[in-house]
C-alpha cells in the first residue's frame, strides 16, 4: 500500500493514438472541434492565471483548478441544450465557463469582488447563474447530486424537457446520499445526467484506496442505472456519451451515470503538494493524453487549422482572461452591508 | 367554523395549498397512498394524483435536497420528515445548502421549502420520536423555524410557510395533534372541538409568521412558550394564580421581539418553557436576549423550565416533560425574587 507505484492508477485511454484526418471528419466538423478547442484552452488559461492570481495573494481561501479535466465539461456541454441545467461540487471554475458565464464575473468571484457573481459571498467554490441555469458550486462533497436531482424533478414535473446534468468526482461517489438521489431518480425516471469525474484521487487518496468497486459506472447496477466508462480526456468521445445519455434523459428514459476518466494535473487544492503520486505519473497523462492536445492534433491533422491559427487563437484567448484577471482586481471590495443581505428575503 | 383537530387543520392547510398553486407537491415517507403516519395527508394523494403526492423512500438527507433541487427550480414542494427525530441524515442539506443557497448566490436562487415535522414527547416514543431538536434549526442563519400550538394557527401557518420565498422547518407538536394537553397525563383527553382555537375557518388564510400572540394576558411575569407548553403555561398560571401573560411564540425564527420585550417590560419578570433539553436550547437565546433588552426592567432572574439535559426517557417521560408542577414551582420563584 505504501508503494506508489502499486497505487497509481490506470491511465486515461486516450494515448498518442495516431490521429488520421478522415476519423476526424467522420467524428465532428470544423466549427464544432475549433469551438470546442476554444472552449477548453479558455478553461485551461483561466485556471493558470486564476493559479497565478492565488500565487500573488489576490485570491484567498480554496481555489480548486480544472487544469487536465477539460473535455468533460466541454464535451458535455456539446451534448446538452440552451436551458438545460448543470450543478456541480467545488472544482467548478470550468463547468461555469463552459456554461458561457463570463470569466471576469467568475475572476471577480475568486478575488471576493462585488461584480463577483455572488457578490463575493460565494468564493470560488460557490457561485451561480440563473441566467445559465448554472446552479452550483457546492462545497459539501456529494451533496449537490440529491439537489440535481430535485431539479430534474422539477422539470419532469413542468414537462419542460430540460435534463440536468448532475456532476461530481470520485470521492463523492462513496457519498451515502449518492445511492439515495440514484435511488430516486432511477425509480421516478428523472431526466437527469449522472456525470462522475473520476480523476482518481479524492484530494489524496486514490481511487484503489477507498473503492471496493473502482468502476464506478457501475454503481448504478443495484438501480437499474445503466453506466458507462467514457474517456473524460476526449472531448468527442464525451459528446458522444452525453449524447446517448441525454437523449434518454430528455425521453423519459430516466438516469444514465457516465463515469469519466480524467485526470487533474495541479493538487486537489492550491495547498497540496500532492505527494500521493509521482511527478512521472503526472507528466505521463500531460505527455499522452492531454485533451487540449488531442483536439489540437485532430484539427491539424483534418487540416482545420495551422499552428499559427491556433497560436494567434490562444493569444486571445490569454488576452481574454488577462482582461478578466484585471477586472478582478478592479471591481470594488463588496460593500460591508452586503454582508447582511440575502440571509433571508428582505422584509 | 367547523371543529377541527390540528391533524385536520394542517391536511386543509396542504389541501388548500395544492388546490391554490399547481407548484405545489406533498412528499415524504408513507406521505402519498398511506397519508402520512398521523394521517395529515390523508385523502390528498386521491384528490390531487400521484405527481402531487407522492411517496419517498426512507432517505432523509434526499428528501431533503431532493426538495430543495425542486424548490430552486421554481416548485413550492412541501417535505415530511416523518419524526423530528429523524430529520438528522438530513441536517447536512439544511445546515450546508438549503439555508444558504439564497446568500451565497447573492439572491440569484431562493429555496421556498417546509419541511414539515412531527416533534415533541407525550406519546411514549422513547428516545427516537420524542425529540424537540428546534434549536439545531435555529442557529441556522437562512432557515425559518415554525411551531404552532392549535389548530387554527397550524393551517394559517402552514400556508404562510408554503408562500414564504425562505425554507421554513415547521414543527408539529404531535402530543397536540388531536387535542389541547396541558401537561397532566392524567386528566382524560380532551378535544380541540372544546377549545377556541379548534374551529378553522374554511378556505385559504395565512397566521403571518415571526408574529407572537398573547395567549393569556396578565401583569406579573411574562411566560415565554411554543408548542405544547403554551398550553401547559396557561395551566400552571391556573392552577397557582400567578397572574402570568402567556406569550405563544408561534415563530422561533424570525421570533417577536419587540412583543416579548414589550411584556417583559410592563412585568418585570419572565418565565421561558420549551420541551427540549436546557443546555444550549431555544430558551438560552430567549433569555439572553430578554436580559438584554430589558434588564433594567427586570425584578428577577429570567428562569427556564425545560426538558433535563438527559436523552428523551420512555419509562420517565412525565419525570422528564416539563409539566404544570414544575412551571408553577418557577411561577412562584420568580415572583419571590
Amino acid at each position: 500500500m505504501s508503494d506508489k507505484k502499486a497505487d497509481a492508477v490506470e491511465e486515461p485511454n486516450t494515448g498518442q493514438q495516431k490521429v488520421e484526418a478522415e476519423a476526424v471528419e467522420r467524428r465532428t466538423s470544423k466549427s464544432e472541434l475549433l469551438k470546442y478547442y476554444e472552449d477548453m484552452l479558455l478553461i485551461r488559461r483561466f485556471e493558470e492565471k486564476a493559479g497565478q492570481l492565488y500565487g500573488m495573494g489576490l485570491i484567498a481561501g480554496f481555489c480548486h483548478l480544472y487544469i487536465g479535466q477539460e473535455a468533460v465539461v466541454v464535451g458535455m456541454q456539446g451534448a446538452i441544450e440552451e436551458g438545460d441545467q448543470v450543478i456541480t461540487g467545488y472544482r467548478d471554475h470550468g463547468h461555469m465557463l463552459a456554461c458561457g458565464m463570463d470569466p471576469k464575473g467568475v475572476m471577480a468571484e475568486l478575488t471576493g469582488r462585488k461584480d463577483g457573481y455572488s457578490k463575493g459571498k460565494g468564493g470560488s467554490m460557490h457561485m451561480f447563474s440563473r441566467d445559465k441555469q448554472f446552479f452550483g458550486g457546492h462545497g459539501i462533497v456529494g451533496a449537490q447530486v440529491p439537489i440535481g436531482a430535485g431539479l430534474a424533478f422539477a422539470n419532469r414535473y413542468k414537462e419542460n424537457d430540460r435534463v440536468s446534468l448532475t456532476y461530481f468526482g470520485d470521492g463523492a461517489a462513496n457519498q451515502g446520499q449518492v445511492y439515495e438521489a440514484f435511488n430516486m431518480a432511477e425509480l421516478w425516471a428523472l431526466p437527469v445526467v449522472f456525470i462522475i469525474e473520476n480523476n482518481q484521487y479524492a484530494m489524496g487518496t486514490s481511487v484503489k484506496r477507498a473503492s471496493s468497486e473502482v468502476h464506478l459506472h457501475k454503481r448504478g447496477a443495484s438501480f437499474a442505472i445503466p453506466g458507462e466508462e467514457v474517456d473524460g480526456m476526449d472531448v468527442l468521445a464525451v459528446r458522444d456519451a452525453g449524447r446517448r445519455a441525454v437523449y434518454d434523459a430528455r425521453r423519459g428514459e430516466g438516469p444514465t451515470i457516465l463515469e469519466m476518466k480524467t485526470y487533474r494535473y495541479r493538487g486537489h487544492s492550491m495547498s497540496d503538494p500532492a505527494k500521493y503520486r509521482t511527478r512521472e505519473e503526472v507528466q505521463g497523462v500531460r505527455e499522452k493524453s492531454d485533451p487540449i492536445e488531442h483536439a489540437k492534433r485532430m484539427l491539424l491533422a483534418a487540416d482545420w487549422a495551422s499552428e499559427d491559427e491556433l497560436k494567434e487563437l490562444d493569444k486571445s484567448v490569454k488576452a481574454v482572461c488577462q482582461e478578466a484577471a484585471q477586472f478582478s482586481q478592479d471591481s470594488p471590495e463588496p460593500d460591508p452591508e452586503e454582508l447582511y443581505t440575502d440571509v433571508l428575503a428582505e422584509a | 367554523m367547523p371543529a377541527m383537530t390540528m391533524v385536520q387543520s394542517l391536511n386543509a392547510a396542504i389541501d388548500e395549498a395544492l388546490a391554490g398553486n399547481d407548484k405545489v407537491v406533498a412528499f415524504g415517507e408513507d406521505v402519498g397512498y398511506f397519508g402520512g403516519v398521523f394521517g395529515v395527508t390523508r385523502g390528498l394523494q386521491e384528490k390531487y394524483g400521484l405527481d402531487r403526492v407522492f411517496d419517498a423512500p426512507i432517505n432523509e438527507a434526499a428528501i431533503v435536497a431532493m426538495g430543495m433541487g425542486m424548490a430552486v427550480n421554481g416548485l413550492r414542494p412541501i417535505a415530511e420528515i416523518q419524526f423530528a427525530d429523524y430529520i438528522f441524515p438530513g441536517f447536512d442539506q439544511v445546515v450546508s445548502e438549503l439555508s444558504r443557497i439564497r446568500y451565497r448566490s447573492a439572491g440569484q436562487y431562493t429555496a421556498p421549502l417546509v419541511i414539515r415535522t412531527p416533534c415533541g414527547g407525550g406519546i411514549y416514543g422513547g428516545q427516537t420520536h420524542s425529540m424537540s431538536p428546534e434549536a439545531f434549526f435555529t442557529h441556522i442563519p437562512g432557515v425559518k423555524v415554525a411551531m404552532p400550538s392549535n389548530p387554527y394557527d397550524a393551517k394559517g401557518m402552514l400556508l404562510a410557510a408554503v408562500e414564504d420565498d425562505d425554507p421554513v422547518i415547521f414543527f408539529e407538536p404531535k402530543r397536540l395533534y388531536n387535542g389541547p394537553f396541558d401537561g397532566d397525563p392524567h386528566k382524560p383527553a380532551t378535544s380541540w372541538a372544546r377549545h377556541p382555537r379548534g374551529e378553522v375557518p374554511e378556505g385559504a388564510y395565512t397566521v403571518p409568521l415571526g408574529v407572537g400572540e398573547i395567549v393569556r394576558p396578565g401583569s406579573e411575569v411574562t411566560v415565554v412558550a411554543y408548542g405544547t407548553m403554551v398550553h401547559v403555561a396557561n395551566y400552571a398560571a391556573e392552577k397557582t394564580g400567578v397572574d402570568a401573560e402567556v406569550i405563544d411564540l408561534r415563530t422561533l425564527v424570525p421570533w417577536d421581539v419587540d412583543m416579548v420585550t414589550a411584556s417583559v417590560k410592563k412585568t418585570g419578570r419572565c418565565v421561558v418553557l420549551h420541551e427540549a433539553p436546557r443546555t444550549s436550547g431555544f430558551g438560552a437565546e430567549l433569555a439572553a436576549q430578554i436580559q438584554e433588552d430589558c434588564f433594567y426592567s427586570l425584578e428577577a432572574p429570567v428562569l427556564r423550565v425545560t426538558g433535563w439535559d438527559t436523552p428523551y426517557p420512555h419509562a420517565h417521560e412525565w419525570s422528564y416533560f416539563p409539566g404544570p408542577d414544575r412551571v408553577g414551582r418557577a411561577l412562584k420563584q420568580v415572583m419571590e425574587g
